[in-house]
């Protein structure tokens, strides 16, 4: 039987992978920032997991918690860059923003 | 005395300082400044002539010295020696001067440079006392230089004309190359004698320490100095341009008191000058006397016959000194001062007439020319009879000064011939001039005071006597060219020999004729101390003589003079005898033959210029190549023009040929060399060292084109190679 501690590791892996595979793959920048959320997110339920499973105590969801309010805020950041990267080169689309390419 | 010879030297550069400064701005231009100065030098002078007649004494010297300063061992010390010599020449140029002073006030009235024309009469007036009074060969060199400077300042006085300023630069040029040798003869004296007091350095010969042709060639290279200042053959060519000067100045300065200094510095050496230079000396001074009075003859400009009179007359004075007759030359010196100061000054108020007349009929013709003159005399009486005094003692006719004193020269210049036998040709020249010089001085007189006005009645009836103060300095000096003055004691118009000048100045004797000549010859010169040998048979064989010289020394008066000839050879007594006849002699043929010399011009030129019998014109074709000769002055300016002028311009074109084409071309080779080996080494920095900062710079640029590959710009590709990178180390470590 599958143990469900692993059937939670997979679970963070594959939000993880979806995730990567967004940020990597999508034009937007909004996508690319919901990609970095989706990492965030396996990264915020292993954190649970490992508490749960093998810590006995409470820090793992703390960090949990501390990882959502670092999301909120980390939104709020990134979209005031993209809202500044779409006035200055009319479009929000990341693999346009190469002006320091040389 | 001492004092008074130092106010007279002061008092005219004082007012120089005065005068050129502050001229300007005084009333009358500051003239009385430089008059007064002049004037008190006259009556301090004039002073000095008394007390000097009082004394009587031929050996009277007074002299003052003070320390200027040392130059390595050498003390140099100047000051004044107050001798017979210096006081009567002190008294010679203070009168000559004050009187052109007094004439100049009227002459240059109105002059543009008033002022300044009386500061450099001033400046001169110092300068030829300061050579006059000076003890030292040096220091009588610096003035010798002043008087040349103030001579050339005056002969452009009027420098806007480009003949005045040419002329004053010809008369600075040539007579630098006359003292170049005096320059020469200085350090020859400094070097030998290691002294430069006159006294000094006769004293110096004296005891044989320069003897034979080293002092031939000292004497003769002073006596270059002389030439150039009074004007002798070769470097007589400045002098009658000199004319172009103000006439004051030509009386001044070029007839009576600065060319004078030549003879004047040959009669200071006269001591020490051996018997070859004085040959040399006289033979050039009675060459230019009969060169110089040819040419007079074929002048038409007053001042240039004058001009040519004047070097006449100084050839006769270097003759007299060259020839032995010492105080013949320097007396003619004083007696030509007077009365060609007045024939200047005179010709100076024809002029001033001449030139006032032609002006109003508006005439542009020479006034200087005597072809313009003629019938003077009735317009310009005073002029016109002192002209003629002058003139008559410029002949030699007797009752004047001028008779007395070249009849000195001519008489002395004869005995020289009779006892050298061989130098016939020194009378010659002599009697030779004295015909010529009555010649051109009455056609002078006949075309200028006689005949009719040749510019037409209109222009006659503006001429008019020269004012009270030009006259009378002219009377003066003419009143002073009458043989009494002269010969006093005695009241006899033939000879001065019992006068107070030949009283004050005798011969002195040559100072080296005591030293037997070529003794060192007979000298061991393989011995070591062939010099003390040398030395010592002639101090020993003239103790008595150097006793003689020492008193002497002790009045302050260094020269052996005639009396301590005696003692030089045995049975000297007798020659002396022999001499003093053979002088006797000579001085009574000389005056018959001059007296007759004399008339004889006079005639001549009262029958071609007064009577019109004999035909100038046509001597003048039958003469042909000698009037031509005459008349172009022996083309002597044309051959210096060609010789020295062309000659350097020669010399100068072909320094330029070698600088252009050998000196140039090395520079230019060198130039050529160093750009070939510019060009070798540009090559090497282009490619070589140029090439490497380039290597090192592409090599960089290179990587650098490499690794901008990776630099895509795309934030997903470099998230992607992380993830990759990632994985694979955790593979790796797993």
């Amino acid at each position: 039987m599958i143990d469900n501690f692993q059937v939670y590791l997979a679970v963070g892996v594959i939000l993880f992978c979806l995730g990567l595979l967004c940020v990597m793959t999508r034009k937007s920048a909004i996508s690319v920032l919901m990609g970095v959320e989706l990492i965030l997110n396996s990264a915020a339920l292993n954190f649970v997991v490992f508490s749960k499973y093998t810590a006995g105590n409470l820090l793992g969801q703390g960090a949990a918690i501390f990882i959502i309010i670092l999301a909120a805020a980390e939104a709020a950041v990134a979209l005031a860059i993209f809202l500044n990267l779409y006035r200055t080169i009319s479009t929000a689309e990341v693999n346009r923003a190469d002006q320091l390419r040389g | 005395m001492i004092t008074e010879a130092i106010i007279i030297l002061l008092a005219p550069i004082i007012a120089f300082t005065i005068v050129i400064f502050i001229g300007k701005r005084l009333p009358r231009g500051g003239d009385w400044v430089s008059l007064a100065a002049i004037f008190l030098g006259l009556i301090l002078a004039l002073h000095l002539l008394s007390r000097m007649l009082g004394e009587w004494d031929p050996d009277f010297a007074i002299s003052w010295q003070f320390h200027w300063f040392m130059f390595g061992d050498y003390d140099l010390t100047i000051g004044i020696n107050l001798d017979n010599m210096a006081i009567m020449m002190l008294v010679v140029v203070t009168i000559v001067s004050s009187l052109v002073h007094l004439f100049s006030v009227g002459y240059m009235h109105g002059d543009v440079r008033y002022s300044r024309f009386f500061a450099y009469l001033s400046f001169f007036s110092f300068s030829m006392l300061g050579l006059v009074l000076a003890d030292n060969i040096f220091i009588i060199f610096c003035f010798w230089e002043l008087v040349g400077l103030s001579s050339y300042l005056l002969i452009g006085h009027w420098y806007e004309k480009k003949s005045a300023s040419d002329a004053a630069v010809k008369a600075f040029v040539v007579n630098r190359i006359g003292d170049a040798g005096m320059i020469v003869g200085i350090m020859l004296v400094f070097t030998h004698l290691g002294t430069l007091n006159l006294n000094d350095i006769i004293a110096a010969v004296g005891r044989g320490e320069m003897t034979g042709t080293l002092l031939t060639v000292t004497g003769i290279c002073l006596f270059c100095g002389a030439i150039g200042k009074s004007a002798q053959f070769p470097l007589h060519v400045w002098l009658p341009d000199a004319m172009e000067g103000p006439t004051p100045v030509s009386a001044l300065i070029h007839a009576a008191t600065m060319v004078a200094a030549g003879v004047y510095l040959t009669a200071r050496i006269f001591p020490i000058l051996s018997l070859d230079a004085g040959l040399v000396i006289a033979y050039v001074g009675g060459f230019t006397a009969l060169f110089a009075a040819t040419i007079a003859v074929a002048q038409n400009d007053i001042k240039r016959v004058l001009a040519y009179s004047t070097l006449s007359q100084l050839g006769y004075m270097v003759m007299a000194l060259g020839a032995g007759a010492y105080t013949a030359g320097f007396f003619h010196l004083c007696t030509h001062a007077m009365f060609k100061a007045a024939l200047f000054l005179g010709s100076g108020s024809v002029i001033h007439a001449m030139h006032g007349a032609l002006h109003h009929i508006h005439s542009d013709a020479d006034p200087q020319d005597m072809r313009n003159m003629g019938g003077l005399k009735k317009y310009m009486p005073k002029t016109y009879w002192s002209f003629l005094l002058a003139t008559l003692a410029l002949c030699g006719v007797p009752l004047t000064a001028g008779f007395l004193s070249k009849d000195a020269i001519l008489g002395g210049t004869l005995a020289y011939a009779q006892l050298n036998p061989g130098n016939w040709l020194l009378p010659v020249f002599g009697f030779g001039a004295a015909i010529l010089t009555a010649f051109y001085m009455f056609r002078l007189i006949y075309l200028t005071f006689f005949g009719k006005f040749r510019p037409g009645e209109e222009a006659e009836k503006h001429l008019h006597e020269a004012p009270a103060n030009m006259t009378i300095p002219v009377a003066v000096m003419a009143g002073l060219s009458i043989f009494i003055f002269w010969s006093l004691p005695t009241v006899n118009p033939t000879s001065a020999e019992k006068g107070w000048f030949a009283h004050l100045f005798p011969t002195p004797g040559k100072v080296y004729e005591h030293i037997i000549p070529n003794r060192q010859m007979r000298v061991d010169t393989t011995r070591d101390d062939y010099l003390t040998l040398m030395v010592e048979p002639e101090t020993s064989g003239s103790t008595e003589h150097h006793d003689e010289a020492e008193k002497h020394e002790t009045h302050g008066h260094a020269v052996p003079d005639h009396d301590a000839e005696g003692h030089a050879v045995a049975g000297a007594d007798h020659h002396d005898d022999h001499v003093a006849h053979v002088h006797h002699q000579a001085h009574t043929t000389a005056m018959i033959i001059s007296i007759i010399m004399a008339g004889l011009g006079i005639l001549l030129a009262y029958r071609t210029y007064y009577q019109w019998k004999i035909s100038a014109a046509a001597w003048q074709k039958r003469l042909g190549i000698i009037y031509q000769g005459m008349f172009n002055k022996w083309w002597v300016d044309e051959i210096y023009d060609v010789v020295f002028v062309k000659g350097l311009h020669l010399c100068t074109k072909i320094l330029a040929a070698f600088d252009l084409y050998v000196i140039d071309g090395i520079v230019n080779a060198t130039a050529a060399l160093w750009r070939a080996l510019a060009f070798i080494h540009g090559i090497f920095d282009h490619y070589v060292i140029d090439g490497l900062a380039n290597g090192i710079a592409w090599f960089v640029g290179l990587w650098g084109r490499f690794a901008r590959m990776f630099q895509t710009g795309s934030v997903q590709r470099y998230m992607l190679i992380t993830a990759v990178v990632v994985a694979l180390f955790l593979l790796l470590r797993l």
